[in-house]
Parts: structure tokens; sequence; C-alpha cells
């Protein structure tokens, strides 16, 4: 199961890569530089996603105690730190030269980066929590208030500043640019998915492994 | 005892230790007054500015003492080895949540009302107009940032790097707090009325209800071991 997902992911990925420089047509006034567009949105797609899961696990584990709902919520912690990482840092590549800065204070610029230190902060206390059923306790109560604490993160931010151009593909009225655009954005954000899930379900593995070789 | 009454002798006992021992109060009064030197040194003597940063500095103030005076929330229950006897306390958790945010609040307005003076003494800002709404502000922040703070507090007294984790911890989740406080504050010293700044007292009250409620809920899950 685990194993058919690392190969669909890999499959879809290189579908992905395929599509972005062969399918998509070149930017008229960015050039390849675009294409880092391919790439960009489905990191921050699967970043959202992973937190959305992390918050929902931690909800279940403070209900129902199943150390299966900690790993969970320790896993996607892990790979949505790690996909928001690799979103900034797209973003930062292709902010260099269309923006012309590596970075901005802008509003989902901020927001983006306080939802990175907030959960580096949530694996650092899973790193120094000895107890394990301890650690997964205090975890789900930061992973919820993390959550919760978003909206209020996203409207101060916003009405602190703002610079990054609107959503493109979820906003209302659908989707405006072409198909050429459309599908290889839309095949790199089913392939990320894929490739995070696959992620979380080696890593959830992992951790029933270490739990069991401690007990 | 009825859930008010609990969380009332919970606030009351630490209000009681405090009054007594003064070992955290004595060195946050003597921490603000240290801040201020700082924040003179790091700025130098220009008035004008010093004007523009003011909210910010003040900001800052207010949250360096209060992360010193919320950090210690629970670590006084674990040096005179009280922690069981919280544990032990009958009844819903949230109680003693709800007294030890209380006692944390009259700390901190103890020690922003102190901050507040010396930066009006030091810094020579004029609060006549902006009392009013500066006092809505700060209660509706300092709330919400004591209600995480609180609830982050009895999760990092049984951690390793304690000192280092809590703020690392909490400095995050409180940026909406911070930014509507400091925005909020500088329209205020500006001179415009409380109204202007609705949308961010607005934001302040709605961070205020989702944290109490959170730390109301899962605290129990914390206290447990």
């Amino acid at each position: 199961m685990v194993r058919t997902l690392g190969w669909l992911s890999a499959a879809a990925l290189a579908l992905g890569l395929v599509m972005a420089f062969g399918v998509a047509p070149r930017e008229v006034s960015q050039g390849n530089v675009q294409r880092i567009m391919y790439v960009h949105p489905p990191l921050a797609w699967v970043a959202y996603l992973a937190f959305g899961v992390v918050a929902a696990a931690s909800i279940a584990y403070l209900v129902r105690r199943a150390p299966g709902a900690d790993r969970l919520a320790h896993a996607s912690a892990e790979v949505g730190v790690l996909f928001t990482g690799l979103a900034i840092a797209t973003g930062s590549i292709w902010g260099k030269p269309t923006w012309g800065t590596w970075w901005t204070w802008d509003a989902r610029l901020t927001s983006v980066a306080i939802l990175f230190v907030m959960y580096l902060g949530y694996l650092l206390l899973r790193g120094t929590v000895e107890d394990r059923e301890r650690a997964a306790r205090y975890c789900a109560v930061l992973g919820i208030v993390a959550a919760l604490d978003m909206p209020l993160v996203h409207f101060s931010v916003y009405w602190w500043r703002t610079l990054h151009q609107p959503p493109s593909l979820m906003k209302p009225g659908g989707f405006t640019g072409s198909a050429a655009i459309l599908w290889p954005l839309l095949v790199n954000l089913a392939a990320f998915t894929v490739l995070y899930a696959y992620l979380v379900a080696k890593r959830v593995r992992l951790l029933r492994a270490e739990a069991e070789a401690l007990a | 005892m009825s859930f008010a009454r609990r969380a009332l002798v919970v606030a009351w006992k630490d209000l009681l230790v405090e009054r007594r021992s003064k070992e955290t109060l004595n060195a946050l009064i003597f921490f603000a007054l240290l801040l201020l030197f700082v924040f003179q040194f790091a700025l130098g003597p220009d008035r004008e500015r010093l004007a523009g940063v003011l909210p910010g500095v003040l900001w800052l103030g207010f949250i360096l003492s209060g992360l010193l005076a919320l950090g210690r929330t629970f670590l006084v229950e674990r040096e005179h080895d009280c922690w069981e006897g919280l544990l032990l306390a009958p009844g819903d958790k949230s109680a003693v949540y709800l007294g030890k945010l209380a006692g944390n609040l009259a700390l901190m307005a103890v020690v922003e009302t102190l901050v507040l003076g010396l930066f009006v003494v030091f810094f020579d800002i004029d609060l006549a107009r902006a009392f009013p709404g500066l006092v809505v502000v700060v209660a509706l922040a300092t709330l919400g940032l004591a209600a995480v703070g609180t609830l982050f507090a009895a999760m990092t007294a049984h951690v390793r790097a304690r000192e280092v984790l809590f703020p690392v911890l909490l400095l995050p989740v409180q940026v909406p707090v911070l930014l509507a406080a400091v925005k909020a504050t500088e329209a205020l010293l500006a001179g415009e009325p409380l109204g202007a700044v609705a949308h961010w007292v607005k934001l302040l009250a709605a961070a205020d209800v989702v944290y109490l409620a959170v730390g109301v809920l899962t605290f129990d899950a914390i206290l447990e071991g």
C-alpha cells in the first residue's frame, strides 16, 4: 500500500514536471521563471492540508486517546513544516527576478512565515518532552491552538499590509487562465498531494515501529 | 465548592503567596526599570524618532515583562512541591486554569501600570486623551496574552529547556494580539478616538474568546500527569 503510493507519487511528479516544461507555454513577461508557479502553489496547498490534518488528528487524540492519531499528527506536522519551508524557498526564488527582492513583509508571506515558526515550535516541543504520552497530550493542545490561531493571524496580517497577488485558482468566479496553464498546475497539485500522503504514511509506519521497539 | 469558588481559591492563594514572598513582583519591577534604560540607550535622545516607535517599544516592554511573569506561573508549584496538590484538586481542572489566569492578570496589571507610568515620566507621552481607549486595548490584549500564556506555562513546566521553549511557543501564537495592540496603541497615541481602531479591538476580543475557550477546554489534558 505504502509502496504503491510511493510509485504513484513518483510517476505523478514526473508527469507534472513534463507538463510544466513541455505542455505549459513560456510566459511572455516573466519567462521561464514563471514555471516555478507549477510547484509553488501545490507546495503551499499541501502545507495547509498538512496542518489541517494535524489539527484534526489532535482533536481526535484528545477525545479518543488513540496513539495512532498522535502519530498521524506528528508525521503530518513534520511533512507540513518541510513543505512550508519549500514553499517559502520557491517563492523567494521566484520573487527575486519578479519582484526584485527575496523577501518582503507582505501579508501572505508574513502569515506563512508565522505558520512556519509556529509549527517549528510544535516540533521543538515534541523533541523536548521525554514522556511519549505527555508529549502527545501537549502537542495535541498546541496543534489545536495553532490551527485556531491561523484565521486571527490571517486577518491581523492582512489588515497590516498586502502585496501578494490574489489566488488564481480558488477564487470567486473560478479560474480564468487558459487550459495550457490550468492542467499542468492541477497535475502537480495532485502529484504533491499524493507525495504528501506517501511521506506521512511512511513516517507513521516508522513512528509505530519506534514505539513498538521501545515498548 | 462551586466552580467559581474553586477558581477564586487558586487565584487567592497565588496572590497571597506573591504578596508575602514578592518573589516575582520585585524582580519584575526592577526588570521593567532596566528595560527602560535599554530602550533609551538603543533609541537615543531624538524625541521625534522616539515618538514614532513608542507604541512598539511600549508593547515590547509589556510582552517582555509578561513573558517573565507568565513563565513562572507553574514553576512556583513545582519548586514548592505543590504540583500534586493541584492535580488532586477536586472537580474540573479548568477551575485551576481560570484561577491561575486571574492571578496572572492581576500581576500583569500591576506591572503594566508601572511600565506605563515609567513611560509617561521618561518618554514624556501625553496620556490624557488616549487613556480610556488605551485601557480597553491593554486589557483585551493582556487577557489574550495571559490566556495562552497560562496554558503554555503549564505545558512547559515539565519540559527540558523550558525557559527557552516558553517564549518560542508563545510569541508566534501571539502575533495577532501584538499586531492589533501595537497598531491600536499607535492610533490612540496619535489622538484618534477608540472608534477609529474598532476593527483591531474586535480582533482582540475575538482572540480572547478563542484563547479562553481553548484554554478552558484543553487544560484538563495538560494537568493530567
